[in-house]
């Protein structure tokens, strides 16, 4: 057994370790000992084996809603699948295809979707290059909606209909994060298009997409405080219509804040659509928004982890201000599986839901 | 480099959750202290980490090559310094919690993990 010294300079080991970590990223003459020793895995991880190239995951989440103004329903509600591969060490591909409502075809409650398919490029100080169809980088849940990630078992309402989540786009997206807690997020990508100005339905999904208007959308993030994490982003999109009517510019903007503090944690979002022109106007739908709080209690026992949680929403797609209230609980026997019930009062129909999920 | 023998091996494999196959790792010291670079998967991508300890205990952890396209708050010195002082406990946990940060939860429990391999490779070093 050899150790190897290194001779103390102007600086920590800490430096050494630094100089490690260009010479482990970046090929430098004179490293490519080291650099070969960790990028083809024949030290520290021990061959071949100790990383597939092509890896896959999945999420999905059964729901049961017992609703008080319309039939009881049972549903499958996604079966996701991520399908990944590294080709090098900066340089993958990522990709999410989802089957909602079990059943997909002509006359069949679900649809078979590509959420994401993306080549990754990762350049040094933890900069990254999106390019393909990705997830845009606005809200709390478009992102990141495994159900054993959030409470309640269907997404909340307000980001469902004001983000509109799960909104992609296809497009370049640049990120940039900082181990001083400050990232930041770049896209610039196809857009929506809607001529009746509802924003949900005006997601083209990348399926044969009008691409006359692009869109580009920013967002900062600040995670520099342990437990704490906030966002601040915007989109703009100059013609919603995409040359479909009179132009009709579309700024989202928006804020998100998770806040865990011991086993208390809060949650919430603040969004709004302004839209310009006068159709827009017209129809009553130039200034949509919604926002959320969710303050909720999480604490592990023996057999895993449970949650409590409360949840307000209110949220005005034109239509006039839709407020509704969701309290429940959430068990995870181990952290990717969770077992969900909720009660929810929207506008005065309540519903109880059970729902089961999990994520690998 | 640290050989590890197959008692080593099962004991790293209950540190980790799964089973560790490098049967030998390379470090580096100055002094009382050691360095070790260790890798463990996130969610699909490994995350190469640094490690210095002292006498049992971290000093200090960095995330050298963070792969994944989320989830890169744990690399924020935030999250890292928790591991700071943190020494590794009979029953295989650390002396700290460390808080998790929602979203980044597997890159958090992998790096969690990663801290109990390096305090006890500390520990095996021969001195």
């Amino acid at each position: 057994m050899r150790t190897t010294k290194i001779r103390r300079a102007s600086g920590p080991l800490i430096l050494g370790l630094g100089i490690l970590a260009s010479a482990a990223q970046v090929t430098a003459k004179g490293e490519e000992a080291i650099d070969e020793a960790y990028n083809n895995g024949s030290t520290n991880y021990g061959g071949n084996n100790w990383f597939e190239g092509t890896t896959l995951g999945g999420y999905g989440e059964l729901h049961l809603n017992l609703n008080s103004d319309k039939d009881n329903a049972v549903d499958f509600h996604r079966w996701v699948l991520f399908l990944n591969h590294r080709f090098n060490d900066r340089i993958t591909f990522n990709s999410e295809l989802e089957l909602e409502h079990s059943l997909s075809g002509d006359g069949k409650p679900g649809e078979v979707e590509l959420e994401q398919a993306y080549i990754d490029m990762a350049f040094d100080g933890g900069m990254h290059l999106k390019v393909g169809l990705f997830l845009v980088p606005v809200g709390t849940l478009n992102e990141r909606h495994e159900p054993d990630t959030f409470y309640g078992v269907e997404r909340n309402p307000v980001e469902k209909n004001i983000i509109p989540s799960t909104w992609w786009e296809a497009g370049l997206a640049l990120s940039r994060s900082t181990e001083g807690g400050l990232s930041w997020d770049l896209a610039v990508h196809s857009g929506l298009k809607t001529d009746t100005f509802n924003i949900r339905s005006g997601r083209q999904k990348v399926a044969k997409a009008v691409a006359e208007d692009a869109a580009a959308t920013a967002r900062v993030t600040y995670s520099g405080i342990s437990g704490v994490n906030v966002s601040a982003f915007a989109n703009y999109q100059s013609d919603i219509t995409q040359g479909g009517g009179a132009d009709a510019s579309a700024l989202l903007l928006g804020a998100t804040a998770d806040v865990q503090m011991g086993a208390f944690r809060l949650r919430g979002l603040v969004a709004s659509w302004d839209i310009d022109g006068a159709a827009a106007a017209a129809a009553g739908k130039d200034d949509q928004w919604g926002y959320y709080i969710e303050p909720s209690y999480g604490f592990d026992f023996g057999n895993g982890k449970m949650g409590v949680f409360a949840r307000y929403h209110e949220w005005d797609t034109g239509g006039g201000a839709i407020d509704s209230v969701s309290v429940g609980v959430n068990y995870w026997p181990v952290d990717n599986v969770v077992f969900k019930g909720d009660y929810t009062d929207e506008e005065g129909n309540d519903s109880f839901n059970l729902g089961v999920g999990y994520s690998f | 480099m640290l050989t590890l023998t197959a008692a080593h091996q099962d004991r790293i494999k209950r540190l980790l959750g799964h089973a560790y196959r490098p049967s030998r790792v390379r470090y580096w010291t100055s002094g009382s202290r050691m360095v070790v670079i260790l890798d463990e998967i996130g969610k699909t991508q490994p995350i190469t980490t640094g490690f210095v300890l002292r006498e049992g205990k971290i000093e200090q952890v960095k995330l050298l090559i963070y792969r994944e396209t989320i989830g890169a708050e744990t690399r924020g010195t935030s999250f890292t310094n928790q591991f700071k002082g943190v020494t590794l406990g009979s029953n295989g946990k650390l002396s700290r919690r460390i808080n998790n940060i929602a979203g980044a939860t597997l890159s958090v429990r992998a790096l969690t993990e990663l801290g109990r391999v390096a305090i006890y490779l500390e520990q095996i070093r021969p001195r």
